[in-house]
């Protein structure tokens, strides 16, 4: 048995998964979120590779290519703001940064 | 070996890294080693790309996510100097929250592929390509045919980014001799240089 579409899927469900349990878990470290943001990006690029090419048509890897450059603009400005966050409160813990709840 | 055989421990081997290091990446105390085990997993994610023959999009994995954002990453981690984490990443509470909503997802997706989507998925097989065929020219012509003016905002977003990220980052130093332009320019010499009419005074007979 070869590999098909949904090793694939189930792959990429998998990382997905992960990451985004790293997300909602997690409360002490801002960059570890932006981290598993990461991840999930690259998990959905998968899937978008996969069914590239399953199907045979390129656009999906056009989309990936513009994920790809979106993503690193969202990490750019994501850690910018962090740097900004860190140097107003001198911590990075996601439960200090409430200041919005009121 | 016959080159399927060969394909899928590829396929497992790189698979189970790419999911165990995304698992060290959210749960690991220290933040350098978070970023390091994101560099890992990113490599073993191109790998599988490649084995989906995506070159292009697997090396530009590499090069722009190692290469850049992760350095970025890693740059920062070490400029903020964040203080030692001495307990786990995980709070324990949200933790099994996440677990839950995470668990019930990954069960629906799964019930999603296994029953739904069974007659929906296209063929089975990889749509295999000649060894004339390539993947760069195939996305370089689609992105500059198709996808011009994506392409083209895709170089905006990035000018934006780059302007948003030093403008958000910059921060005047009190040290710091930069010279504003503007003022520079529109100095007048009349307002630096006083003419004195003065006698002109006689010596006293030493030169200094």
């Amino acid at each position: 048995m070869s590999l098909t579409l949904s090793h694939y899927l189930i792959f990429s469900t998998l990382l997905f998964m992960v990451s985004l349990g790293g997300i909602f878990a997690n409360r002490r470290n801002l960059l570890v979120v932006l981290m598993s943001l990461e991840l999930l990006l690259l998990s959905v690029n998968t899937n978008f590779i996969a069914f590239s090419k399953f199907i045979g048509n390129v656009d999906g890897q056009v989309f990936v290519f513009f994920i790809l450059t979106v993503a690193a603009a969202e990490a750019a400005i994501g850690l910018a703001i962090l740097v900004m966050l860190f140097r107003n409160k001198r911590s990075l813990e996601v439960d200090d940064l409430n200041e919005l709840e009121g | 070996m016959n080159p399927e055989l060969l394909q899928q421990i590829l396929f497992y081997l790189f698979g189970a890294f790419a999911i165990g290091s995304g698992m060290a990446v959210v749960s690991i105390r220290n933040t350098v080693y978070s970023a390091l085990f994101l560099v890992f997993c990113f490599f073993n994610v191109a790998v599988l790309w490649l084995l989906l023959e995506a070159e292009f999009l697997a090396i530009i994995l590499v090069l722009v996510y190692v290469g850049a954002v992760m350095v970025l990453f890693l740059f920062v981690i070490m400029m903020l100097d964040v203080k030692k984490v001495t307990k786990s990443q995980l709070k324990s509470g949200y933790t099994r929250a996440a677990l839950l909503i995470a668990g019930a997802m990954l069960v629906e997706l799964l019930m999603l592929f296994g029953y739904r989507m069974q007659s929906q998925l296209p063929s089975d097989e990889l749509i295999r390509q000649g060894t004339e065929y390539s993947n760069v020219t195939e996305i370089g012509l689609a992105i500059f045919i198709d996808y011009v003016y994506p392409f083209e905002v895709a170089a905006v977003i990035l000018l934006v980014a780059i302007v948003a990220a030093i403008m958000l980052t910059i921060r005047k130093r009190p040290e710091n001799k930069q010279i504003d332009a503007s003022k520079q320019i529109h100095v007048n010499p009349a307002d630096r240089i006083r003419m004195v009419s003065m006698e002109a005074e006689k010596g006293q007979g030493e030169e200094s």
